[in-house]
């Protein structure tokens, strides 16, 4: 099941420690802006009185990484979604596709490239933290295994009863995600999407490109049947009309041939 | 008097429109310019809420749909062997080649690293619609290029390769129709992706297939205006033995198509968007009665289907609808869930029509050297209708 974040939104103090840690391991230029930028990863967001952090959910079947044509975006067994800036030829369908709108692009740039939370995926690896989880000061952002965090997640929910929305954001959300959050407010409140399937968006577009060879087989046959039909019917009917000698028998045979 | 009265703007007209080649040819090098230089920030209205825009939707999307004559045309000529429509096929087939070249030219310029264009050959993710993409812009680009290749090589004098084409026409046609059917059925497919992103009056299912049916209708629609403009230009005379039958495929394409839209519309209990005419609702009703209820209507009318007029008009409205189609898919459709209005901008819409004057102006070229018409090269100038002669 791999790594994962779990965010409590009713623990976050909104001090922004997060964002700049991430702007530092990751060697973002600027300074934190209110939106994700190509240069900034992640960021808080105050909404009905509560903090809100904007983060790459790192889907667990992720749209960008299906959309992706050079497969520039992959998800990793240990949890996060990573980018390999030196695949991507700048298409722009993992943000079109995205359903939690991450991907940002360097609109500023004439070389550009996507930016976006890969999860520290370097320092996973290492088996550390990752850098926002390691700096958040009111443990409001917590790293571990994800089976993990969703049993904490639980657990919370459960044990305050009413202090939580009986949901865990991203359990079931596009198919699920390695990032959790846990709220008090409604969570599309918060400025998260509500209308998400939950079943992967990658899966619909699977449903038709899977069937390509079969299609292509039959269509290739029935393309060439009509051509065969129609020039085989020319053919005859230039032979009747030429034929006047010959007998019906002749032209029969020539019919079924 | 009454002679050169009429003659004296006539001559006019082929400098006024070489004035506006001209001017939209450097206004086009000018934005690509500073395009490459200062990014796709400096020349487009294109954001982080809004990635793609007018060059996806036009450029890309039209300019493929709009090339669908061509597969539609030779299927008809070499696999229904309906020859008597030979005469119109070259000219189709270049309007299709021309209609994928000005796709690449664009990706080249809406890439934002467009010298890796080629990565999709070497790295593949066959989960990515776009990868299919990919691989149907360059195949079929190639196929399009053999296609017309012995018009090019009989001028030069190069005729037994010519003639080897035309030996492996019917496996070069088929393969032609199923690289466009995958490949218009698949600029549909994107969106498939994005189910909580467009707009119910345009997501469905069957995307796909709503794309592919509604290119042979505008293709048709194409191939009519096509002739019509070298008529205009060429003095030509416009096939109309050739280009009523093409009409009623036409009707058909585009019936299948509006009551596909209807039922997918239907499915997604849209109707109501429609009705209350928000500002989705009020495009659609542009969009499906402009471009698929009046030409169909219209052209069910043997009368009217018979009269040039009526015809190119209601070609106009097939090819109007399809463009409106595929911007309110791209544009239109995905503005609410993007939180933002995007419009382009005046070198977004710069860039789109300098390529649309590249490509008359290289078929323009096309039809005076080679023989695309079945009359051979047509004549350097314009000859001039016997006015009061």
């Amino acid at each position: 099941m791999g790594m994962g974040l779990l965010f409590d939104a009713t623990r976050c103090i909104g001090c922004g420690a997060c964002s700049s840690a991430c702007k530092e391991q990751n060697k973002l230029p600027g300074k934190v802006e209110e939106v994700l930028t190509a240069y900034t990863w992640t960021t808080v967001q105050e909404r009905e009185g509560l903090n809100v952090r904007r983060l790459c959910m790192h889907c667990e079947v992720p749209t960008c990484a299906s959309v992706c044509p050079v497969g520039a975006l992959k998800k990793t067994p240990e949890g996060p979604v990573v980018y390999d800036a030196e695949r991507c030829m700048g298409c722009r369908y993992c943000m079109m596709a995205c359903p939690f709108e991450i991907p940002k692009y360097q609109w500023d740039r004439p070389v550009p490239v996507v930016g976006k939370c890969i999860m520290c995926a370097g320092r996973i690896k290492e088996g550390q933290p990752t850098a926002c989880a390691a700096a958040c000061p009111a443990e409001a952002t917590i790293f571990g295994k994800k089976e993990d965090l969703i049993w904490e997640a639980r657990t919370r929910i459960r044990q305050k009863p009413g202090a939580y929305v009986d949901h865990i954001y991203g359990l079931t959300e596009a198919g699920g995600t390695s990032v959790l959050m846990i709220s008090n407010v409604p969570f599309e409140k918060l400025g998260l999407k509500s209308n998400l399937p939950g079943e992967p968006p990658a899966m619909k577009t699977w449903q038709v490109l899977s069937n390509i060879p079969d299609f292509v087989a039959v269509w290739a046959v029935f393309l060439y049947g009509v051509h065969w039909i129609t020039a085989r019917r020319e053919e005859v009917a230039k032979a009747t009309a030429n034929g006047h000698g010959r007998n019906g028998q002749g032209n029969e045979r020539e019919d079924r041939s | 008097m009454n002679t050169l009265a009429t003659l004296a703007p006539r001559r006019f007209r082929p400098g006024f429109w070489t004035a506006v080649f001209v001017v939209l040819f450097l206004a086009f090098c000018a934005v690509t310019v500073i395009r490459y230089t200062k990014g796709l920030g400096a020349v487009t209205n294109l954001s982080d809420q809004f990635p793609w825009g007018l060059w996806i939707g036009f450029d890309l999307l039209c300019g493929v749909g709009l090339a669908a004559g061509a597969f539609t045309l030779t299927a008809v000529v070499h696999l229904f062997n309906l020859h008597r429509f030979e005469p119109i096929v070259r000219p189709t087939i270049l309007t299709g080649f021309l209609g994928y070249a000005f796709v690449i030219v664009a990706l080249l310029l809406d890439l934002g690293q467009p010298w890796r264009i080629w990565h999709a050959i070497i790295y593949w993710n066959t989960h990515s619609v776009m990868f299919e993409v990919a691989w149907c812009v360059m195949l079929y680009t190639t196929v399009l290029a053999v296609e017309f290749a012995p018009v090019v090589l009989e001028y030069f004098g190069f005729h037994t390769p010519a003639k080897l084409i035309h030996q492996l026409i019917t496996p070069l046609v088929i393969l032609g129709v199923l690289l466009s059917t995958l490949h218009q059925s698949s600029l549909g497919s994107l969106y498939l992706i994005v189910p909580s992103k467009l707009h119910p009056l345009w997501y469905s299912p069957m995307l796909p297939l709503h794309f592919y049916i509604s290119a042979i209708g505008a293709g048709i629609g194409m191939i009519v205006l096509e002739s019509y403009l070298s008529k205009r230009a060429f003095h030509r005379h416009l096939e109309m033995d050739l280009l009523e039958p093409l009409a009623r495929g036409m009707v058909v394409a585009l019936g299948i198509y509006g009551l596909m839209r209807l039922q997918g519309i239907a499915r997604n209990h849209a109707f109501g968007t429609i009705f209350n005419l928000s500002y989705e609702g009020r495009m659609f009703l542009l969009e499906f009665t402009l471009g698929v209820v009046l030409p169909v209507v219209l052209m069910s009318f043997r009368r009217l289907r018979t009269n040039p007029d009526w015809l190119v008009g209601s070609a106009f409205l097939a090819v109007l609808g399809f463009v409106m189609n595929r911007l309110n898919v791209s544009i239109t459709g995905m503005e609410a869930a993007s939180g933002t209005r995007y419009l382009p901008s005046a070198m977004e819409i710069t860039v789109s029509l300098g390529l649309v004057a590249i490509g008359m102006a290289v078929f323009a070229f096309a039809v005076r050297t080679f023989s695309v018409f079945p009359e051979g090269p047509v004549a350097e100038r314009p000859k001039e209708p016997a006015i009061g002669a």
